[in-house]
């Protein structure tokens, strides 16, 4: 029987931190805090209930400063989901006497994808706008597309599956020429910690924001909605987050959130700089060492500098995900939700790529943690990775 | 007013001289489905097994639990009542009453009156009542209760049961069906070839059901199988392991037969060559755990692989009995009993087994022994079975937990 060794427990070599990350010590050590000592409920006037709001006011407080927003305009939620479902249907329901229809592209996460189509079945319109091959939106597509009755325009800053960076800037330029008031939310999940994300001088209305993605913990997130944005709040209940979302804070995870996001800035731009160039050497390696492999999405010069997405043709990605695992190289086949389901992922099939490309596609994911030597082991694994189940593959082919 | 559960069970009560081993069979499986309910009293009467829990428990979970119970026909949810008539009248009212309100619809046949009978059982001979005494002095009381009622002997919709023992008397008038069959282990051990489909657990539910003790076989392929797969099928085993106790489950570390079948062997036939390689693994494997057939879940004609040849092509390479309880259902019908079982949901889940795996573009359907026996001889497969067999793990797992009610 072979067994895995699990990450943590052997000195395996992690590449997918976009699906998720390991939490850093200092994190860890913040949401034991809240656990333990700083327990109280921020609701409650006495002094236990002062320093859990403190935790949290100084959490909203490194958001702020690391959007360049307003801090009361940060809301808290239980991760990146609930954010992205919020401002779509927040932002629809506050604005029905306006319109019913939303704009949107065909690579966004399946948080944004799955509540559109949702919200179609309701009754909106929803229109999504195709990409190049790289991965790219067209600003003027996006455009093209707003209407009379557009409420909001939803676009991912960097994309979970193989990392093409929009510019959602342009985005918001030209869909303002056509017409002004129309809203713009920004998922920036992957983003958020690699690349600058800055709402107010790019116009953006709403920002979606992620924990587990930095070294947070998992269960946090955060929506920006700009003050004098008419939101409404999915849930009801009390007073928490000036009543738009409701329920007790979490304050463990949003205490853990706030010194993930405090530290990970303080290591910018350094850190995808360092990524970039970890990466950038990841392909130059495996394209020297593994015989026919493709790159999806953009150059990788070009894109965010911890993701990219390659396609080991002649094998299938789940299979090479299991191979790599046993040699105790985990990375993943598309985003880590969606990659249970069998059929091929949304965002490589918007990019047009023939079948063969869409089976083999896996999708190696970077952090502050990987190392040059990790970039050896990968390859090397790879190398023999791929051509053990190609070996079988193309037996199966030959007769 | 004490709960006891009445438990019937009709195959076995007819098995002459193994009839004390089958009633001790089932005494041991019914201890074990409520081992949740410690200090419940599990004993027999000639043809009859009472389950009394410590007084104030809830019946319902136990009635369930006992519904997983192989060889079970019937469990009735009883009174207990001292031995004197007005207390027995008393008791038979009231659940007559009850069996009245469970009644959906109310109204009797045609319309008219719901109709009743009384059956009396009587063991305790000392009791001055003989059996037609009682059921015509109860039918005139309960009748007189109820004239909306109508008392009719051959086909009653209500039958209120009396039961006069030494210690008290017995009265119920519900009854609940078991699953039936023959209690798990009576009957001999199998292996059981289990995949994470739809078809294979239910092939084990139906041998435990006639009951064989299942050993249950799964062929593992990492990497070309993912470790969720095998997850699933420890689930599913799970699952299975709530009608008859712990189930052992080998997961058979199949990887470098199945490569060597890939890599040598025509392509048209690797479904036929993996499905002879697992059935000789499973075989060596009945042999250690003492098993005597090997049970598939394969229905005639659903895929290449289950055709008559392929069948007959498959099951040449072992001298066991290969047992296919599902032989004679459609898909349809094995769907059906699949989600009643609850290994549905979980069968459906899309991680990759062997067979999905491997399945080439052309399989043969119909595949002659000399062919496959052909295409075996460019190898000896010896060393690689054998290395198969010690490198698999054999799991014992045990019960899921009972859905919370």
């Amino acid at each position: 029987m072979v067994t895995q060794p699990a990450p943590g427990t052997s000195p395996g070599v992690y590449l997918d931190n976009a699906a998720t990350t390991r939490a850093r010590p200092e994190v860890v050590a913040a949401v034991v805090e809240a656990l333990q000592d700083r327990f109280g409920n921020p609701a409650s006037i006495h002094t236990a209930g002062l320093e859990a709001e403190r935790l949290v006011k100084e959490a909203r407080a490194v958001l702020a400063r690391a959007l360049d927003v307003p801090a009361e305009d940060l809301y808290f939620t239980s991760g990146g989901t609930e954010a992205n479902n919020w401002a779509l249907r927040g932002v629809l329901a506050a604005h029905s006497r306006r319109g019913r229809h939303l704009v949107t592209t065909a690579i966004e996460h399946s948080s944004i994808l799955t509540t559109a189509r949702r919200l179609e079945e309701e009754g909106y319109r929803v229109t999504i706008v195709p990409v190049d091959a790289r991965g790219q939106v067209d600003p003027d597509r996006v455009a093209a597309a707003v209407e009379d009755d557009t409420v909001l325009v939803s676009v991912m800053l960097v994309n979970n599956e193989i990392g093409s960076i929009q510019p959602v800037e342009d985005v918001v330029r030209a869909v303002r020429r056509r017409r002004p008031e129309v809203l713009v939310h920004v998922d920036a999940v992957q983003a958020f910690g690699k690349l600058p994300v800055r709402p107010r001088a790019w116009g953006v209305d709403l920002v979606t924001l992620s924990a587990h993605k930095i070294h947070g913990p998992k269960g946090t997130g955060a929506l920006y909605v700009r003050r004098g944005v008419r939101i409404q709040p999915l849930l009801t209940g009390g007073e928490q987050e000036g009543g738009l979302r409701p329920g007790t804070h979490n304050v463990p995870g949003i205490a853990g959130f706030g010194v993930a996001a405090r530290l990970i800035l303080q290591e910018q731009p350094g850190l995808s700089q360092r990524m970039q160039a970890l990466k950038l050497r990841l392909v130059e390696r495996v394209r020297a060492e593994v015989p026919d492999v493709d790159v999806n999405g953009p150059d990788p010069a070009d894109g965010a500098p911890h993701i990219v997405n390659l396609s080991v043709v002649g094998a299938r990605g789940e299979v090479l995900v299991h191979a790599l695992a046993q040699r105790g190289v985990y990375v993943s086949t598309g985003s880590a939700c969606t990659s249970r389901r069998t059929a091929p992922s949304h965002v490589l099939q918007a990019l047009g790529l023939p079948p063969e490309r869409l089976d083999s596609a896996l999708r190696i994911s970077l952090s502050r943690e990987t190392t040059e030597d990790d970039v050896e082991r990968f390859v090397a694994a790879l190398r023999e990775a791929a051509a053990e189940v190609r070996a079988v593959a193309a037996a199966r082919a030959r007769r | 007013m004490n709960p006891v559960l009445l438990v019937r069970y009709g195959e076995i009560g007819l098995k002459g001289r193994n009839r004390p081993q089958f009633e001790q069979a089932l005494l041991r499986q019914i201890r074990r489905a409520l081992g949740a309910w410690p200090g419940t009293a599990v004993y027999r009467t000639p043809g009859r097994v009472w389950v009394e829990p410590p007084a104030g428990t809830d019946p319902e979970p136990l009635l369930e639990a006992l519904q997983r119970v192989f060889g079970i026909v019937a469990v009735s949810p009883a009174e207990r009542v001292d031995l004197d008539l007005e207390a027995i009248a008393a008791g038979a009212r009231r659940v007559l009453e009850a069996a009245l309100e469970d009644r959906p619809g109310g109204g009797g046949p045609a319309g008219g009156p719901v109709t009743f009978k009384v059956e009396a059982r009587r063991s305790n001979k000392r009791f001055p009542l003989t059996s037609l005494d009682l059921n015509r002095e109860l039918g005139a009381r309960l009748l007189a209760a109820h004239p909306e009622l109508k008392v009719d002997v051959q086909r009653p919709q209500v039958t209120v049961h009396v039961e006069v023992r030494h210690d008290g008397a017995y009265v119920y008038a519900r009854s609940v069906p078991g699953p039936g069959g023959l209690p798990v282990g009576v009957t001999g051990r199998a292996c059981v070839l289990l995949s994470g489909g739809i078809d294979s657990p239910v092939a084990v539910w139906m041998a435990m059901k006639r009951g064989l003790r299942p050993i249950c076989v799964h062929f593992h392929s990492p990497p070309f199988t993912s470790e969720r797969a095998r997850e699933k099928v420890v689930d599913l085993t799970r699952v299975l392991a709530r009608w008859g106790g712990p189930l052992a489950l080998w997961v058979v570390h199949f990887t470098e037969v199945q490569r060597a079948i890939q890599l040598d062997c025509p392509p048209e036939l690797t479904i036929t060559l993996m499905r002879r390689m697992m059935f000789r693994l499973a075989e060596r494997i009945a042999a250690r755990e003492r098993a005597l057939a090997l049970v598939t879940g394969e229905s005639l004609g659903q895929v290449a692989s289950q055709t008559l040849e392929s069948i007959r092509t498959i099951s040449a390479v072992t001298t066991l009995p290969v047992l296919r309880p599902l032989i004679g259902l459609d898909k349809t019908e094995i769907v059906e009993r699949a989600r009643a079982i609850g290994t549905y949901d979980i069968s459906v889940l899309p991680y990759e087994d062997c067979c999905t795996l491997f399945v080439p573009a052309h399989p043969a359907t119909r595949p002659r022994p000399e062919q496959a026996e052909a295409a075996e001889a460019v190898r000896d497969w010896e060393p690689l079975l054998a290395d198969a067999l010690e490198r698999s793990e054999r799991l014992v797992v045990e019960p899921a937990a009972a859905p919370w009610p």
